[in-house]
């Protein structure tokens, strides 16, 4: 398509929402002059048009799908017939789920803690270097990258030769270098789950680091200058007071990683495909919805499980929820 | 400045360290992006800053640019096909040994033909008799080749590779799943926020709830819907309109709840004096609410769009892959599959797909980063 009707396109489906809103309020006026003046009535249409079209789609899109996955995974493959655990025994059995499942654990220990860990560990660095914010800005830059984009950046870094040729990905050049053989990093299985995550770290200690940073502002100068002042040393501070202050913000930085980390999908896909025992729930989940016409009861299964992932740190946010809108 | 205490200097140390190891992926793939192809295939991007030496092998031309002169034939031409900057120092005639002669030196073909190379490419083959072989003979040099950098990648990625069409298809993507959701969920922020009505605080549980539901628990009904859809009206479910509103699902949740915690910050005073001197909610959202919440729609927008930018899953289960459709991250696994070992094609397409994000990265870097702690701090 040209870039005009690509344009047009867009337009048209711009538009169609604001003139919705426009129109049906503006309707609502015209008929409020009108008609008597009820005003519980007019109040309820306008609720009405203000929360339906979102209601609608958060229905379609989110409220309907999780049930009816929850459905399906009961369900066999076309969604038909009722088969009870079928699929559930399936998967227990199945070797790709099991090394899907423990590559998820290794995920969720690994990543969140080293993006947490460096995401501080710098942010405490930036913040007292004259040059930090730049810093931060270069450590962040990969947020803004698509996973599939990094997964092209470091399937480069990690790129094999054989011994003989100039190696012109940066990690075998390096070990080469120093004299080691060079290897094809992602075959190997159990350490390419690590340079895998490696990709994971890389992008979200940007932010980590942004959050902390913005945290750390928040810590009294007071109090760290009186411990100075005391002579603490910038490690017994570290610890003493900056790790108990940030506690909460720590723990949400690692919700917000652990979630997302559970759905690792582009760079598993783009990266291996699973291959070489890297597999994970996310990419067994779009391989069973895809491969050989689709299986949606298996699928749903996989899907089901990331969902038990996220339901603790679903729970913890309505509780918090509650506690806030008590205050 | 601090003085410098060796706490200074160590955590300056530090600091760079991980500002090298976190620059340096990026910066190898912008610098491969800008080297010719043949020479990326044979060598690091880091070698690219010094004058290499490379060992290549050229053909000279056939018979038909021999000319006469005097009792000798001669065949005059260059090796390099253009003016590459590179310097011959030795060239050799067969491959058991490729640096045999100096060059300006003459070397002796079985034949008893004789060629010299000179430093520049130039060279002189001289035969007694007519060159009979329309094909050349191979001549191996040693050369030192200079920095050299080149937009040919770029030019060969958007045209020939069809990345240029995928980033506007991404493009009518993405502003429409950015726009629309701003659009539906300001009004529902403002609903949450200021109307009463039953079901409110369920309403907004609901929301929170949404937030971290994972995308793959809603994929396979949500397709089934669209393949239902579009079998009922006989027109492909896999549309730019489809994948609007897939994206515009998806991150309902988010853009809503970033703007109600936007919106409850508001001074509750203001709305309601507006609403006592008889203005419509309508009314108060579009003359006063919206006004002060362009800081808050800018984050947001920003979050959003990088998002459904950069998003490989939605764009694989909702759109086709067909040329007037595929999106630059699924053209770019795509690439990554076929093109596996091309890495001028695979290193530059990957640089076009970034630029929009980088460019909204630096000079919006203010509001995504309120974005982003707006979103987790409060939350």
């Amino acid at each position: 398509m040209s870039i005009f009707s690509l344009a047009i396109t867009v337009l048209v489906g711009v538009l169609f929402f604001v003139l919705f809103f426009h129109l049906s309020n503006f309707l609502l006026d015209y008929f409020r002059v009108k008609a008597s003046k009820n005003f519980a009535f007019e109040n309820s249409i306008r609720v009405i048009i203000f929360i339906a079209p979102a209601f609608i789609v958060l229905f379609i899109f989110i409220i309907y799908p999780v049930f009816e996955t929850i459905r399906l995974s009961f369900y066999d493959k076309v969604g038909e017939n009722f088969v009870g655990l079928f699929n559930y025994t399936w998967a227990i059995n199945d070797p790709d789920f099991r090394r899907s499942i423990i590559n998820n654990l290794g995920w969720l220990i690994v990543v969140p803690t080293l993006s947490t860990f460096f995401g501080l560990v710098i942010a405490n660095l930036a913040d007292r270097i004259w040059w930090g914010s730049i810093a931060k800005s270069i450590i962040f830059m990969p947020m803004a990258i698509s996973f599939v984009g990094a997964g092209v950046i470091w399937k480069f870094m990690y790129d094999y030769r054989g011994p003989g040729d100039q190696q012109i990905g940066l990690l075998n050049a390096i070990a080469v270098a120093l004299g080691f053989e060079p290897q094809a990093w992602l075959t190997i299985p159990l350490w390419n789950n690590l340079f895998l995550m490696a990709i994971m770290i890389w992008i979200q200690t940007g932010l980590a680091l942004v959050i902390f940073s913005a945290a750390l502002r928040s810590i009294p100068n007071e109090t760290l200058d009186a411990a100075r002042i005391d002579g603490a040393s910038e490690l017994k501070i570290f610890w003493s007071i900056i790790i108990p202050y940030l506690e909460q913000t720590i723990l949400v930085i690692w919700t917000i990683i652990t979630i997302l980390v559970l759905k690792v999908f582009d760079i598993i896909y783009a990266m291996t495909n699973g291959q070489w025992q890297t597999e994970v729930l996310a990419n067994l989940m779009y391989d069973w919805m895809f491969r050989g016409g689709g299986d949606s009861g298996r699928g749903s299964v996989l899907a089901f499980c990331i969902l038990i992932g996220v339901i603790p740190i679903l729970a913890w946010n309505l509780y918090r929820h509650k506690q806030e809108q008590k205050v | 400045m601090k003085k410098l205490t060796f706490t200074s200097v160590f955590s300056q140390l530090l600091l760079l360290l991980f500002v090298i190891a976190w620059i340096v992926p990026t910066f190898g793939l912008f610098i491969s992006s800008l080297r010719d192809k043949d020479v990326l295939a044979i060598s690091g991007w880091w070698t690219s800053f010094t004058t290499t030496e490379v060992n290549e092998i050229y053909r000279t031309k056939g018979k038909e640019d021999q000319i006469k002169e005097g009792d000798y034939y001669f065949i005059k031409s260059n090796l390099f096909d253009e003016n590459q900057g590179k310097e011959i120092y030795r060239f050799g005639i067969t491959s058991k040994n490729i640096d045999e002669y100096e060059v300006g030196e003459t070397a002796l073909f079985k034949d008893e033909t004789e060629i010299t190379v000179f430093e520049n490419g130039d060279y002189v083959w001289k035969s007694k008799e007519e060159f009979k072989k329309k094909k050349g003979k191979r001549i191996f040099v040693s050369a030192k080749s200079p920095p050299s950098f080149t937009l040919d990648n770029y030019k060969e990625v958007l045209l020939k590779e069809g990345l240029g069409q995928a980033f506007l298809n991404t493009f009518a993507v993405a502003l429409p799943a950015t726009l629309i959701p701003l659009i539906i969920c300001s009004y529902f922020a403002y609903a949450l926020t200021w109307m009463k009505f039953y079901g409110r605080d369920l309403l907004l549980a609901t929301i929170i709830a949404s937030l971290v539901v994972p995308l793959q628990m809603c994929l396979i009904p949500v397709l089934t819907i669209y393949n239902d859809f579009g079998a009922l009206f006989g027109v492909s479910a896999k549309s730019y309109p489809g994948i609007w509103m897939a994206h515009t699902g998806f991150g309902l949740a988010s853009t809503t709840f970033l703007l109600w915690n936007f919106l409850k910050t508001l001074p509750s005073e203001m709305i309601e004096a507006a609403r006592v001197d008889g203005a419509t909610h309508y009314d108060t959202f579009i003359k006063i609410v919206v006004p002060l919440s362009i800081p808050s729609f800018a984050s947001i927008f920003i979050l959003q769009f990088l998002w459904v930018w950069n998003d490989l899953l939605v764009g694989l289960v909702f759109l086709d892959k067909h040329p007037s459709e595929i999106i630059l991250t699924a053209k770019l696994k795509e690439l990554l599959g076929s093109r596996g070992e091309n890495w001028e094609i695979l290193t530059t397409g990957a640089f076009v797909s970034m630029t929009v994000p980088l460019f909204i990265f630096f000079s919006l870097q203010r509001y995504f980063i309120r974005g982003l702690v707006a979103g987790s701090v409060k939350g």
